[in-house]
């Protein structure tokens, strides 16, 4: 693998560039243009891509990688999907881009605060059983859930036995993750999304507020570890109690979320937790079987055979 | 020697979507401010034979929970239900695209996104309608209703230059008329209703069901 995500400033350009210009259209194919020949194109770029560079892009979502591909021809100034393709395969700083374009995934700090009511009522008490807690959080991104559950471990108490592998595919979210500083400018969003998910203390405990990022104490991660793993090349680690992937396994398509699910199940001791985004499900997966759900809205599932 | 490459079936534009007999596959409806009353109206109207598969994206706070899709249910025989990602498209059903995220038709199924709001709008009517778009070509149908922005307008240009059906609810009968301007301004040769003929229209738009039974 040439490439390898190394700029640390690009991650915060592919951030912050990631919402669209609020006036104009959005980036995508010029009127007329046939959506078969599209689809021939991406198909093309994600296997030269592939090829050349050993990351594999092809089972992932096509609506969304379509998306995200149409705004890197129009960041690169270029016309269609076809020379974009010439581009990354021929100059490696396109390709750098490209695959943080692919690979950045939104998150926020306690997104879906009733997530993380039902984690204390429903998962806590499981986890109190055990003398050691074990923790994957597949796909971490930019760390904010990372920070999320550190924080709602130590006011359980059990962040002393927990170990939290945070892993990523991409290196400079990883590298982002690590440092625990997050914009200011959500810091209120993020502690309305805290009070709501039944933080009991008071937010700003947790933060420093330095220029426009709010820098999270680094006790925090003290039990983390940040890895690089490819959720779709690279095999499992180890035995969890909880694995946590949310909003990853929505970008992949059918094939490749059955196959990620399959490296779930054998990464999770019996009776381990499986905690989805609260709109995924493993009811169009073919592990439905093997687990039962803990909660009636929340997507919770232990592992029970 | 020209012209010898033989020309591949395009989903185009093309005379097809004139016809009568194009089977429409997916039915987008947008709307932002005003939209709950209108959705109310429009889905208490569709006639009992509607069955064209057909999603909602409306415009809400993040945190908003099921809520519209149980209001909604009251006021209609089709089954209706927040979208989950990868859930089969099936007919008869009133899809909801949930809060706080992106909403996309694939082939088949929807598939949800988390990539940052666009317009400030996270679902975002232009990204569902475009994946519609891409997905469904000529066969897909963009509804958009009152709204206060301009979201849906990019959208439902896509599917009308992809040779699909473009509906527009008539802004003198609007909550908030922006968004239907909007959408006029960016495809003209929409069809354009009072609010309340736009659901008897749909029920007039043949569904690969009926394709299937006159066949068989």
């Amino acid at each position: 693998m040439a490439v390898s995500i190394k700029n640390g400033d690009a991650i915060a350009d592919a951030i912050e560039t990631a919402d669209d210009a609020p006036r104009g259209s959005m980036p995508g194919p010029p009127t007329g243009y046939s959506s078969e020949l599209e689809r021939v194109e991406i198909e093309l770029l994600l296997e030269g891509v592939f090829r050349q560079y050993g990351f594999d892009f092809r089972s992932y979502a096509y609506a969304s990688i379509r998306r995200r591909l149409w705004k890197r021809v129009e960041a690169e100034q270029l016309t269609n999907i076809s020379e974009l393709q010439a581009r990354v395969l021929h100059d490696q700083d396109a390709m750098e881009r490209l695959l943080l374009d692919l690979s950045v995934n939104v998150t926020a700090m306690y997104r879906d605060p009733q997530f993380y009511v039902m984690y204390r009522s429903t998962v806590i008490p499981l986890l109190r059983t055990y003398p050691f807690i074990r923790i994957w959080h597949a796909g971490c991104s930019t760390g904010e859930e990372v920070y999320s559950m550190a924080i709602l471990l130590e006011e359980a108490g059990l962040y002393d036995r927990a170990r939290i592998y945070a892993t990523d595919i991409n290196e400079v979210v990883l590298q982002q993750a690590r440092r625990g500083i997050f914009p200011l400018d959500r810091m209120q969003e993020y502690t309305e999304n805290y009070i709501k998910a039944g933080g009991t203390r008071s937010f700003s405990e947790y933060y420093t507020a330095k220029y426009d990022g709010a820098l999270f104490d680094q006790r925090l991660v003290r039990n983390v570890v940040f890895a690089q793993h490819n959720l779709v090349t690279d095999r499992g680690f180890s035995e969890f109690n909880v694995i946590f992937c949310r909003n990853v396994l929505i970008y992949f398509d059918k094939e490749l979320q059955n196959r990620v699910h399959s490296l779930f199940y054998d990464s999770l001791v019996r009776l381990g937790v499986l905690c989805l985004g609260s709109k995924e499900s493993l009811k169009f997966s073919r592990y439905e079987s093997c687990y039962e759900r803990l909660d009636t809205t929340e997507k919770v599932y232990r592992k029970v055979r | 020697m020209s012209g010898w490459i033989p020309r591949k079936r395009s989903t185009g534009r093309s005379g097809e979507s004139e016809s009568p007999d194009v089977a429409y596959r997916i039915v987008v409806v947008g709307t932002s401010w005003g939209g709950l009353a209108a959705l109310r109206m429009l889905v208490e109207a569709l006639p009992p034979e509607y069955d064209i598969p057909t999603v909602i994206v409306q415009h809400r706070h993040r945190d908003a929970d099921a809520m519209l899709a149980r209001f909604l249910q009251d006021f209609t025989q089709l089954r209706v239900c927040e979208v989950e990602d990868k859930q089969p498209i099936e007919a008869r059903r009133l899809f909801i695209a949930p809060a706080n995220y992106h909403m996309l038709v694939e082939q088949g199924h929807f598939s949800l996104s988390t990539e940052a709001p666009v317009r400030f709008s996270r679902p975002s009517i232009d990204v569902a309608m475009t994946s519609a778009a891409v997905a469904y070509g000529h066969r897909a149908v963009g509804v958009v209703l009152t709204g206060a922005n301009a979201d849906g307008a990019d959208g439902l240009r896509r599917i009308a230059s992809g040779g699909g059906m473009a509906v527009i609810q008539d802004p003198a009968t609007a909550e908030v008329k922006t968004m239907p301007v909007a959408a006029l301004k960016a495809v003209p040769t929409a069809r354009v209703f009072p609010l309340e003929r736009i659901a008897p229209f749909l029920g007039t738009l043949p569904s690969s069901r009926e394709r299937t039974h006159r066949t068989a």
